[in-house]
């Protein structure tokens, strides 16, 4: 026998205050050292993007205190550091390709992809008042989800840059569509397993201990891991399928229970991606340059070139990094993108990295903390999809710069240059924050 | 700037960092919430609450029928179910104005883990000023002082009432 009580919330808007405050002060101190650094701090300048900072940050606690009051404290705070350390990151490479005579200003215009984002995550929060309206358009998601992961390959529109085709053209910007599909295929893959998991969990045969699936019940897993070798394959990106096929296995677990879909399914992606490493030759370019990066012969051919340069950035940065400023990250190509964290790793070096890497951390935790408080299925597994989509790309895109696996193309979310991945990655935080609320909010509170 | 206090705003940058994520994982520290779930000699414990029932329920109480007492002065005052056999042997419910459903279904007050209760055995209500045992249609019946319980018969103080494995008795 066992008593249940329920525990007593304490919204906390408060320390969302504080928090916000270390958060925005991390964002102007950044940018006063990189404006330093390059001779150009003007204190008026400094002001206002103090100003806006400010600003920004006491539009969404207004909101979330409106709107969602007992949404999680922590993530808001941790989101705007590290978009802050971007933007800095990203002002500071341009300063740095200034001087080598390529005029760019990524870092003015990612400021402006931040506003948009958080504006995007307000959006969200008050048009989705009730995350389980969602569940509605399970199979409208996932349709809208497929089209968008295949978008890069239709003719016309898609367009392949370095090698990858993840991009599409439209209204003259380019843009990665998987962005955005992640975030559809997430809700769909909440919609389907919250209906479906009975069958998935409960019959099939036992093998070595564990209950392994029908062969019937294969059917999802079969077709998700088609689309994602077909992603590897013509799209050239290893990142993307694996972020997608990863974060299906991943719900496929927590709807189940079950190891033996882990097991079955990483064993199938393993075969896939070494069948495809073989086969072509573009994958296999790839894994050679991730296995032999510092063998001269594949360096000189400039498959590893980048990755070795940002692998001795990151060495040079060391224990306490170069400062601000101060070290020579544009040395990588694409240094203020794909290598956005090599240059990081060199400018604050291993501690600032870890810290970094603690935020999205403490980001994915409430993400699952999340999923565990709030009482109903499809929130569950769309709250544990979102967080773990976003640990699983900070994975890929870390464990690629630090030769951990393959180098792929993702993006370093709210950190790395690039519209797409900040717009949609706020509209995950928005859901979150969302789902959170409902699971914050006292029982008798919620409808 | 000098060099001493850039590097002091270097340092202090990584500083802020850190300052942030240790202060957010105080406030995570803080923030439980959710439900609370205590369990009361179930699992792990299961043994050791038995070993303490068995010694708070001496058997010569429950044997002889003669009032001891309560185990503390406020306990004594107020009229209280003790389960002297059972799985829940060992816990005592005190009696306010309410029934009391016993059984095995979760809306019950003392809810009984046992394959011979029904999921709404019995119930024990206040009716002028004495307690009253009631059946509610169980399966394998209710015992009052080794006597079948029907309709509503009295409880008195003493008495030893019987379902399934479990003996309840009233104390006051």
């Amino acid at each position: 026998m066992a008593t249940v009580a329920e525990i007593r919330v304490h919204r906390g808007r408060r320390s969302e205050v504080a928090l916000l405050a270390i958060a925005v002060l991390i964002a102007v101190l950044a940018r006063a050292l990189v404006d330093y650094h390059a001779d150009v701090l003007e204190l008026r300048d400094l002001g206002i993007y103090a100003l806006t900072a400010v600003g920004l940050a006491t539009t969404a606690h207004l909101v979330l205190r409106r709107y969602a009051p007992s949404a999680d404290t922590v993530l808001l705070p941790a989101v705007f550091a590290l978009n802050g350390i971007g933007i800095a990151m990203i002002r500071r490479i341009d300063f740095a390709y200034a001087e080598r005579g390529r005029d760019t200003t990524f870092g003015n215009v990612q400021i402006g992809w931040a506003i948009l984002g958080i504006a995007l995550m307000i959006g969200v929060i008050l048009l989705v008042r009730d995350h389980r309206v969602l569940r509605r358009y399970t199979y409208t998601a996932g349709l809208v989800g497929l089209i968008g992961l295949m978008l890069p390959l239709f003719p016309v529109i898609g367009t392949e840059i370095n090698g990858a085709r993840i991009w599409i053209h439209l209204f003259g910007r380019s843009l990665q569509p998987a962005e955005f599909a992640k975030i559809a295929l997430v809700i769909f893959f909440a919609g389907y397993l919250v209906t479906n998991r009975d069958t998935l969990a409960l019959a099939g045969p036992k093998f070595l201990g564990m209950r392994f699936p029908r062969p019937r019940d294969m059917g999802p897993l079969v077709l998700v891991w088609l689309a994602s070798m077909l992603v590897q394959v013509y799209e050239r990106d290893l990142g993307t399928s694996l972020l997608f096929f990863g974060v299906f296995l991943a719900m496929l677990y927590v709807a189940t229970e079950r190891l033996s879909w882990v097991i079955v399914g990483l064993g199938m992606f393993v075969a896939g991606a070494a069948f495809a490493g073989t086969v072509f030759a573009h994958v296999h370019s790839r894994y050679e340059a991730w296995l032999h990066a510092l063998d001269p012969a594949v360096y000189a051919s400039g498959a590893s070139e980048q990755l070795v340069r940002g692998l001795f950035g990151m060495a040079s940065g060391g224990l306490l990094g170069t400062g601000l400023g101060e070290g020579r990250p544009d040395l990588v190509p694409y240094a203020e993108s794909d290598f956005i964290i090599s240059s990081l790793g060199e400018e604050l070096g291993l501690t600032g990295v870890m810290a970094i890497l603690t935020l999205y951390v403490i980001i994915v935790q409430r993400a699952m903390r999340t999923a565990i408080g709030v009482r109903d299925g499809f929130g569950k597994l769309l709250a544990v999809g979102l967080g773990f989509s976003l640990a699983l790309q900070v994975f890929i895109v870390v464990g690629g710069v630090t030769r951990v696996i393959p180098l792929t193309g993702l993006t370093t979310p709210f950190l790395a240059y690039g519209g797409s991945s900040m717009l949609a990655n706020w509209i995950v935080v928005g859901l979150i924050l969302r789902i959170s609320d409902q699971a914050r909010r006292p029982s008798q509170e919620v409808s | 700037m000098s060099q001493i206090s850039i590097t002091l705003l270097r340092l202090g940058f990584l500083i802020l960092l850190w300052a942030l994520v240790l202060s957010a994982i105080g406030v995570l520290r803080s923030d439980l919430y959710g439900t609370r779930v205590t369990s009361r000699g179930k699992g792990m414990n299961r043994r050791k609450t038995d070993a303490r029932a068995d010694k708070m329920a001496t058997p010569s109480r429950a044997a002889t029928g003669v009032r001891t007492g309560g185990m503390s002065p406020r306990e004594s005052t107020a009229a209280h179910l003790a389960v002297t056999a059972g799985p829940l042997k060992g816990t005592t419910i005190p009696l306010g104005s309410a029934p009391v459903m016993i059984g095995r279904a979760a809306t019950c007050t003392v809810v009984i883990e046992d394959d011979y209760c029904s999921s709404r055995h019995c119930r024990v209500y206040p009716d002028g000023g004495q307690w009253m045992v009631e059946d509610l249609g169980s399966t394998n019946g209710t015992f009052l002082s080794n006597q079948r319980v029907d309709d509503p018969v009295p409880f008195h103080v003493g008495d030893k009432l019987s379902l399934g494995a479990t003996a309840i008795e009233l104390r006051s």
